[in-house]
């Protein structure tokens, strides 16, 4: 394994607004939904901004956490999938091959942190936003789920730059769009394997914590907050 | 009893092969609606895949609704059949010949339609098939890790295993038949009989035959209903993954099924006029079975809900509260006086097991297991354990259009079976004895 992609949020830095979303759907080419689909819960965010509240009203604070998909090494949604669609590649990311997905939907079911998207229908992008789809991204045909990938057109061309100046990936070379455009520099991405790494510190620090981690999923995205 | 059947055996062959002649304006009638309304579900169908699968009401986070729900629904139904036949043979219970035959044939057709949902519900149902392990160019087998895979192996051999079960018994049947028919319906018999001549070897045969498949298809029942159940008890969902889930969704096959039975028994009863035959000590007897299976069905039902409760673990609470007073609350206390209250009034004393009683029982407990599958699966679907993705699903006429059709279809696939075999198997009330 030459990497383990990982990734740190600091919740006490997120302001919650929600650059990371937009900026992840122009990367992405994700499709867009119209105001009665939205409703019906079928807008698509490989990552989402939930909100919580603390104390009660008026004396609240409100606490903003992105949530995408937490790459777990023991992925819950990899197993139930029928025809490997979705499984765990060299580097420990999770991946979704949309050729091979048939729309049986268990991931998605099976996802605790609810972060699998599925195409409804094929997908529409109003004109003339269909013009700006990103080449190094591949429009998934309606029928299959797709998720969060850690952008991994972002790492393969990080992968392929370093290998022709014949170097190694150096620390910070590789941002998700989420990462690259978070205006308070909430998140950060590197590399798990190497300890000297950005990521790898935070993650070692006393104010991270995984979500849900009682389960066992071993997520590969650490959410930093101030220790009570 | 039985010798007084075999002083009539033209009188009872009149009476069992009447309904195969002809065609009432009624059954006419019934036919074109059912056909109707089948093909109305199946336009739907096909309305579905070419808009894609969104013309349903699924969403995140309730990805699956109410196809999965008539998913286990039918393949409950299908313990019908097969699985009271199967242990009515092999313990020899002599009452059980005017109810074998309707079982089996509501097995087979509840797992053809059962079945199909798995399907129907697919984002990209066209190829379905890559779930099947062949060689193929994609050079990849499925993955046999997932429960979906269990499910479809389990499936198609319980399918297969019930329509060998319907088949073997009607074997002698269609050679009596044969010799009696013309047209087409002479070269059908003749074809499906085999070559049947009623020699001892082949009578010996098929009895052995038909022993070792009643055994093997008990396992498979058992087996079948496990595993769909294990397509939820596998999944880290709150309230899904549970280990009674096993025992529970075979529980609940067995008293759908026996719930199944009951109406069909009688509406052929009245509609093929076979009161001489299907007997109110059969109502009676299964009946009891039915009370039987609904004090164990409310046992697990107490089981699961108590220990959860008890337990107080804040995911599963939120499921659990939406069942028993949230929005999932009028759903879950009808369930409970469908499958455990009217029942235990009309089944539990002698006097009350009449025929009519017995039969209300059953369309009753339809109707609570179909909810009892809506319960299991849509309130864990709508509390995920992220409360900030929590959402409802509401079914859309596309999905309420392929539920009403295949209920349509189980009746079409009666009635054609009714007109082209008899509804209880001649020989066993002419060889009283056999097995």
């Amino acid at each position: 394994m030459e990497h383990r992609w990982g990734m740190a949020i600091d919740l006490d830095r997120c302001t919650g607004c929600e650059a990371c979303v937009a900026a992840c759907h122009a990367e992405n080419n994700l499709p867009l939904s119209d105001p009665a689909e939205a409703e019906k819960g079928r807008a698509f965010h490989w990552i989402r901004v939930d909100r919580y509240y603390e104390g009660e009203f008026p004396d609240i604070r409100m606490k903003y956490m992105p949530v995408l998909c937490q790459q777990c090494e023991d992925a819950p949604c990899e197993p139930v999938c029928p025809t490997y669609a979705t499984y765990h590649n060299a580097e420990g990311l999770n991946v979704q091959v949309y050729n091979r997905c048939v729309g049986t939907r268990y991931c998605g079911n099976n996802c605790p942190y609810s972060v699998r998207f599925f195409n409804w229908f094929e997908p529409e992008w109003p004109e003339p936003l269909e013009l700006q789809h990103n080449p190094d991204v591949s429009i998934r045909p309606g029928g299959v789920m797709e998720k969060c990938t850690f952008c991994i057109q972002r790492i393969q061309r990080a992968k392929r730059d370093a290998k022709a100046e014949d170097r190694a990936i150096t620390d910070g070379e590789v941002q998700p769009a989420c990462v690259q455009s978070c205006p308070a520099e909430a998140m950060t991405f590197g590399d798990l394997d190497d300890p000297e790494s950005k990521v790898s510190r935070l993650a070692a620090s006393g104010r991270a914590t995984r979500l849900l981690e009682d389960l066992g999923t071993k997520p590969k995205v650490f959410y930093l907050q101030r220790a009570k | 009893m039985d010798t007084a059947v075999d002083t009539h055996t033209d009188n009872l062959r009149d009476t069992l092969w009447r309904p195969l002649a002809g065609a009432s304006r009624g059954y006419a009638l019934a036919l074109a609606v059912t056909f109707l309304l089948g093909a109305w579900g199946l336009a739907c169908w096909g309305y579905q895949i070419v808009r894609g699968i969104g013309v349903a009401g699924i969403r995140r986070p309730t990805m699956w609704g109410l196809y999965l729900v008539n998913f286990v629904f039918w393949i409950g139904i299908s313990h019908a059949g097969t699985l009271i036949s199967a242990i009515l043979r092999l313990t020899d219970a002599g009452w059980r010949k005017p109810v074998t035959r309707i079982a089996e044939a509501i097995t087979v057709f509840a797992l053809m339609i059962g079945a199909m949902f798995p399907i129907i519900h697919l984002g990209r149902p066209l190829v379905f098939f890559w779930l099947i392990p062949y060689p193929n160019s994609r050079l990849l087998w499925p993955n046999f890790r997932s429960p979906l895979l269990w499910d479809l192996t389990a499936i198609l051999t319980y399918l297969s295993g019930s329509i060998i079960y319907l088949y073997l018994p009607l074997i002698p049947d269609l050679a009596e038949l044969a010799q009696h028919a013309n047209g087409w319906r002479g070269r059908l018999y003749r074809l499906l009989s085999i070559g049947w001549t009623g020699s001892d070897r082949q009578w010996h045969a098929l009895e052995r035959a038909m022993h070792r498949m009643a055994g093997m298809i008990l396992a498979v029942a058992v087996s079948v209903h496990t595993v769909v159940a294990w397509d939820f008890a596998m999944a880290v969902a709150p309230l899904w993954h549970s280990t009674i889930f096993g025992p529970y969704f075979v529980a609940g096959a067995i008293f759908s099924g026996i719930a199944a039975l009951l109406v069909a028994m009688a509406i052929i009863r009245r509609l093929l006029h076979l009161e001489a035959y299907v007997l109110p000590v059969h109502f009676d007897n299964l009946g009891k079975l039915l009370f039987l299976m609904s004090l164990l069905w409310f046992y697990f039902t107490v089981s699961e809900n108590l220990t959860t409760w008890y337990g107080n673990s804040p995911a599963e609470m939120n499921v659990f509260g939406s069942r028993v007073r949230g929005p999932f609350a009028p759903y879950f206390w009808v369930m409970i006086f469908c499958n455990f209250v009217l029942p235990f009034l009309l089944l539990s004393s002698r006097r009350m097991r009449s025929v009519r009683n017995v039969t209300i029982a059953g369309v009753t407990v339809l109707i609570g297991m179909w909810l009892e599958r809506y319960l299991i699966i849509l309130p864990t679907l709508s509390y995920p354990r992220l409360a900030a993705a929590t959402g409802f699903y509401k079914p859309t006429w596309v999905e309420v259009s392929i539920t009403v059709s295949t209920f349509a279809a189980m009746a079409m696939f009666y009635l054609i079976f009714c007109k082209l075999f008899p509804a209880i198997a001649v020989w066993e009330y002419k060889h009283g004895s056999h097995r």
